[in-house]
């Protein structure tokens, strides 16, 4: 009995020996998810995005994932697992994870780490995102053409820079289109409470707004449109079979052609951050123009407004349109960007102020 | 638009009210299930599975209510069979029914339903203001049925009286030849059939759609709603009523732009439900009506 179990396990070994040597020469991707693939929304993007990385480079790697990991200081540990699983190369997906990530690139300098929407950097340790306020600008247009009643309802989740953007970048379309209308902003401060989002797109219906807009995950809101009958934009993935009478389009979020930039860079030892003290070379931030930010087909809408959303969508994409170009005055009337000038990243991460075409104010 | 946003308050409180009035029933029975939430999951992604599956959301509410009372079965056997701790036991069902609730859900993420139509009464919902209130659905028909019956098995019925004893001193009721146990089972699995029905509702009318976690904190409200009510069926939906207000006028408040921070108005509901416990605790416990044997285990003694 005894012997046998010693040759059981001398084979055992030896399995698994010859499995670790078969995958040596794999390089091994891990990603973090925020909740899980099933959200239809924020990580379910970026799940699109590992199968196509997957699917790209095909038996080269070897991707995994982890999901629902809260943010703070409990995604360090997941983050290391990764790390001793032998991901070599690891995309922590929320801005929540920023400091866990940093703190883990700190320890292990031979792994290459990648976080999404965050700003800060280091020498094994890059930055990727998506300008998602692009796709909002067009959704403004849109929205702007299509209301009766002026009014806009607009879900957010938590009052952060990428936020801000997105509601000014609407309000920009939006009133690019039609001066009367504006935004009522109603905060969640949560990024996925399905309940909550309905009921927040209920009472924004009834306060009057024919238009809903979101910055949160679940479809609850296009689908409280759909039954109110009012229209409204999908988040991050096409939610369109939610609400097939509702949604206008919805901006997809691409993360795929950046996994597969940032693995190859890996493949030929070109991945760097750069050697400044900020590793700026190390950020990239894409859009429309390069296919990060997708727009889904324009429904539930007549050809002419389908034809204005296209041509601002497609000026974007040829940089002939600036969003944020002066004259633009914040919501209070002050003049914030003379006639002329344009926005620059800088100005974009610092605003705190609404423009004109949002009612009220941001919430400390 | 007032009379939307009061509809919008109602429907935000139905599943608070099924949940509370169920919890509310197992708690004067003496036992404290702090599943609620675990079982409200459950309740949500069967709802859910089996209208999608069968088409029929009619069917949804059925398995929704018997979902929540297979996971409060599992409770009573814990609890009544091996008498273990109740606190520990109900927050377990809870981990338990999250966990679970999200591996059955998986394939169904990503499908959309045909929720519970609202029965809109003739004439009735016609009225002005009062009108809302005859545009419900038949589940939130069906739970301020279920409220006014049970107050009425509670405090006017001889089992009810005889369910209230075994929660008062069980060691009172057993000498007097009640069955604790089987009472007390019965009130588990009732209160395990409402968290089912209040975890349904979600899916079928607040947001079609299975979303893991979706309850999202609502199965401990409604434990605290029941404290808030000091154990009175009618004061339970009077809280949960009040609860829905405060949510939607917080949302409300912004669309309106009134001049109170976001995050103020969102803690308001949670602030009320403090403010509660703690003047309820100052004023004493069994005065306000807790069942003087509310989470201890029975044993047969003699």
């Amino acid at each position: 009995m005894k012997r046998m179990l010693t040759a059981l396990g001398a084979l055992l070994t030896t399995a698994v020996m010859s499995i670790s040597a078969a995958q040596a020469d794999k390089l091994k991707v891990g990603f973090v998810y925020l909740t899980n693939p099933g959200d239809h929304g924020w990580t379910y993007a970026h799940e699109v995005g590992r199968q196509q990385l997957q699917s790209h480079f095909g038996d080269k790697i070897e991707t995994t994932y982890v999901e629902n990991v809260p943010e703070g200081p409990d995604a360090a540990r997941v983050i290391r697992e990764l790390v001793a699983q032998g991901n070599k190369v690891i995309f922590t997906t929320s801005f929540g994870y920023m400091e866990p990530t940093l703190k883990v690139a700190k320890e292990y300098p031979d792994v290459m780490f990648d976080h999404i929407t965050g700003y800060k950097r280091a020498t094994n340790m890059a930055t990727g995102n998506i300008r998602f306020y692009e796709g909002r600008y067009v959704q403004g247009v849109v929205a702007g053409l299509t209301t009766k009643s002026n009014t806009i309802g607009y879900l957010a989740a938590f009052p952060i820079p990428e936020v801000i953007q997105g509601i000014n970048a609407f309000a920009r379309g939006l009133r690019s289109v039609n001066k009367d209308a504006s935004i009522k902003v109603v905060w969640v401060n949560s990024w996925y409470d399905p309940v909550k989002e309905a009921d927040a797109a209920k009472v924004l219906i009834a306060e009057g707004a024919d238009v809903l807009a979101q910055h949160t995950d679940s479809p609850a809101m296009l689908q409280t449109a759909e039954k109110a009958g009012v229209k409204g934009f999908g988040q991050s993935s096409d939610m369109h079979k939610f609400a097939p009478k509702a949604q206008l389009f919805s901006s997809v979020n691409n993360w795929g052609p950046y996994y597969i930039s940032q693995v190859q860079k890996v493949m030929d030892g070109t991945w760097s951050t750069g050697d400044g003290p900020d590793h700026w070379a190390g950020n990239t931030w894409k859009g429309i123009g390069d296919d990060y930010l997708v727009l889904t087909e324009f429904k539930n809408m007549p050809a002419e407004v389908a034809a204005k959303a296209e041509a601002a969508r497609s000026g974007i994409a040829s940089g002939s349109l600036n969003i944020f170009e002066g004259p633009m005055k914040d919501n209070k009337g002050n003049m914030v960007l003379e006639a002329g000038k344009v926005l620059d990243d800088g100005g974009l991460w610092g605003m705190n102020y609404y423009v004109e075409g949002v009612e009220g104010n941001i919430p400390n | 638009m007032f009379d939307e946003l009061l509809l919008t308050v109602l429907l935000t409180s139905i599943p608070l009210i099924l949940a509370a009035t169920g919890e509310l029933v197992v708690e004067r029975s003496g036992v404290l299930n702090l599943g609620v939430e675990g079982m409200m999951l459950m309740g949500a992604v069967a709802a859910f599975g089996a209208a999608s599956l069968f088409g029929s959301p009619y069917i949804g509410i059925l398995s929704g209510g018997v979902a929540g009372m297979f996971v409060a079965a599992i409770f009573s056997l814990f609890v009544l069979g091996l008498a273990t701790n109740q606190v520990a036991t109900g927050l377990a069902l809870t981990i338990f029914g999250t966990g679970l609730s999200g591996l059955i859900g998986a394939p169904l993420v990503g499908q959309a339903i045909e929720g519970l139509p609202a029965l809109h009464l003739p004439i009735l919902s016609g009225l002005p203001f009062i009108g809302v209130f005859f545009q419900l659905d038949i589940l939130a028909y069906g739970a301020i049925v279920i409220v006014g019956l049970t107050s009425f098995f509670l405090m006017r019925s001889r089992p009810g009286l005889i369910l209230r004893s075994v929660g008062i001193n069980h060691d009172s009721a057993h000498a007097l030849g009640y069955n604790v146990l089987r009472v007390r089972l019965y009130a588990i699995l009732f209160g395990g059939f409402m968290a089912g029905l209040a975890g349904a509702y979600l899916p079928l009318v607040l947001t079609p759609h299975w979303a893991e976690g979706m309850t999202a904190g609502r199965g401990w409200i409604a434990l605290a709603l029941v404290v808030f009510a000091s154990w009175q069926p009618w004061r339970v939906t009077i809280g949960a009523v009040l609860f829905g207000g405060v949510t939607i006028m917080q949302l409300a408040g912004q669309a309106r732009g009134w001049p109170i921070p976001a995050q103020f108005l969102s803690m308001l509901p949670y602030l009320a439900t403090i403010i509660v416990l703690v003047t309820i605790a100052s004023r004493g416990h069994i005065a306000l009506g807790a069942p003087a044997h509310l989470g201890k285990s029975f044993f047969i003694t003699r």
